[in-house]
């Protein structure tokens, strides 16, 4: 089987299980909706505080979902032994692996991004900011599931993994919050933003290229 | 390995070896502390005593001979300890993980030091203990990222594993470290910018910075001391079993 043959077939199987199971897809988002909606109960209905903070709102409660989802990425292959065989096939661990992660983004990440226009009206934010913010989401997420593998592959082979990966991850996740949210604020007060999208656009890129193969790595010392 | 003359390489050599390593650093011990103790005295009397005071922060500004070496070496030693992990990933060096594992305690102790006594030295001058500017935060997540490896070395029981999920976490890391460092070149923030390590010429005057640098020195032989000291029983815990440690144990009962 060729490497770009064996590359789709790992994402197909993975969308194919994912919608097999469809809780997986569901409670990210479900928990992505139910955190953005605590902030208006927590902080009180002020219109103008809430629209002042959306996107860091916004931009949180997506970190939060992505981590809380990591877990599924590797944890039933490993189980059932498919992951061992994934490492032993002849096509390089890193561009499978990669082929694992796009699966993922593409059940648990992509969701995001067609509920947050929705929760973002929710919280008042301005019409001019919400294509930013789908932006950065679009930019921003991918991120989140790459560095993410790697805290997973790190952990899934430890019986306690859940608290460890968050002290892992949610650092190495700060500089996409940053940029992203900086860009959705200065957005809405009408600022460019082209700055804080190219950094992001390097962020993905570096991410892409250079993720799969500290996640390989961890990946066959989790297994041995 | 052409390139490094053969003395060296069987220095290195010979280092790889627990037995030699114990023995070595048990003898280099005495005079590591000898050397850190003359230069933090040295540093410390011409740091508060013979130095001038500031004539815009007064005595206050005395705390970055604290603050500065600590805020170096929490990068330093991140530096060393993914470069000997990644020595240890690739070469199996027992050492070299031993190494990279016991600077991490080290590393975020320092870390700590560098933002409490910022955080210090913010309230008098800054007027706030704590402002979310490039350079602080970026430092608190050093300190999370040291404590991630500390967590993470925890968590996992057969301890050469351990060590191998910790070299790659901690190379993973290394992409904050240039990020912490021109955080105040690139970000104008309320930290200032760096008054030392300027190419053409510091803009410190030379009484002040005799003082920084033995200081930045000591904290060297100090985290030599400090790692040396967890290296070398973190290798009496994972020898437990080698002949060399028993040989060691049955010397002290005699």
């Amino acid at each position: 089987m060729s490497l770009s043959r064996a590359f789709f077939a790992v994402i197909r199987r993975d969308l194919v299980l994912a919608l097999r199971r469809r809780s997986e897809i569901a409670n990210p988002l479900l928990f992505f909706i139910l955190v953005i909606t605590l902030f208006p109960l927590g902080i009180g209905a002020q219109p103008h505080l809430l629209q002042a903070i959306a996107p860091g709102i916004i931009w949180v409660s997506a970190l939060l979902a992505a981590m809380l989802s990591l877990d599924s990425l590797f944890r039933s292959d490993f189980d059932d032994g498919s992951l061992e065989q994934l490492l032993l096939s002849p096509h390089p661990t890193s561009v499978l692996v990669l082929a694992k992660i796009i699966a993922h983004w593409l059940v648990t990440g992509l969701p995001l991004l067609i509920v947050a226009p929705l929760l973002a009206v929710f919280l008042g934010m301005p019409n001019h900011a919400l294509g930013i913010l789908l932006l950065t989401l679009l930019l921003g997420t991918p991120v989140l599931s790459l560095i993410g593998a790697i805290g997973v592959a790190l952990t899934v082979g430890l019986r306690r993994g859940g608290m460890i990966l968050s002290l892992l991850v949610l650092p190495l996740y700060v500089p996409v919050l940053i940029f992203a949210g900086n860009a959705v604020q200065m957005a809405g007060t009408g600022l460019p933003v082209d700055a804080q999208i190219n950094i992001l656009i390097a962020i993905l890129l570096m991410a892409l290229v250079l993720a799969p193969l500290p996640v390989a790595a961890a990946l066959k010392m989790s297994v041995n | 390995m052409f390139l490094i003359p053969d003395p060296v390489v069987r220095f290195f050599h010979r280092m790889a070896s627990p037995p030699h390593f114990y023995a070595f650093s048990q003898r280099l011990m005495p005079w590591l502390v000898v050397i850190f103790l003359l230069l933090t005295a040295a540093g410390l009397y011409g740091g508060l005593y013979l130095a001038p005071s500031d004539y815009q922060q007064g005595d206050s500004y005395r705390i970055i001979y604290i603050h500065v070496p600590s805020a170096w070496m929490s990068l330093f030693i991140y530096v060393v300890m993914a470069l000997a992990g990644a020595i240890g990933l690739i070469w199996r060096i027992k050492l070299a993980e031993i190494v990279a594992i016991s600077s991490a305690p080290v590393g975020a102790s320092f870390t700590f030091i560098a933002l409490v006594t910022g955080s210090l030295w913010g309230k008098p001058m800054w007027g706030t203990w704590w402002v979310w500017d490039a350079r602080l935060t970026s430092e608190l997540i050093l300190l999370f990222l040291y404590l991630g490896v500390i967590g993470l070395y925890g968590a996992i029981d057969d301890k050469r594993t351990a060590s191998r999920a910790v070299a790659i976490l901690a190379l993973v890391g290394v992409v904050n470290i240039p990020v912490i460092h021109y955080s105040v070149e690139w970000w104008n923030t309320l930290h200032q910018g760096p008054t030392v390590t300027k190419m053409d010429k510091p803009s410190i005057h030379v009484s002040m910075l005799v003082p920084l640098l033995l200081m930045a020195v000591a904290f060297k032989f100090y985290y030599l001391i400090a790692m040396l000291q967890r290296a070398r029983i973190e290798l009496l815990l994972r020898e437990r079993n080698a002949q060399w440690v028993k040989n060691k144990v049955a010397e002290l009962k005699l």
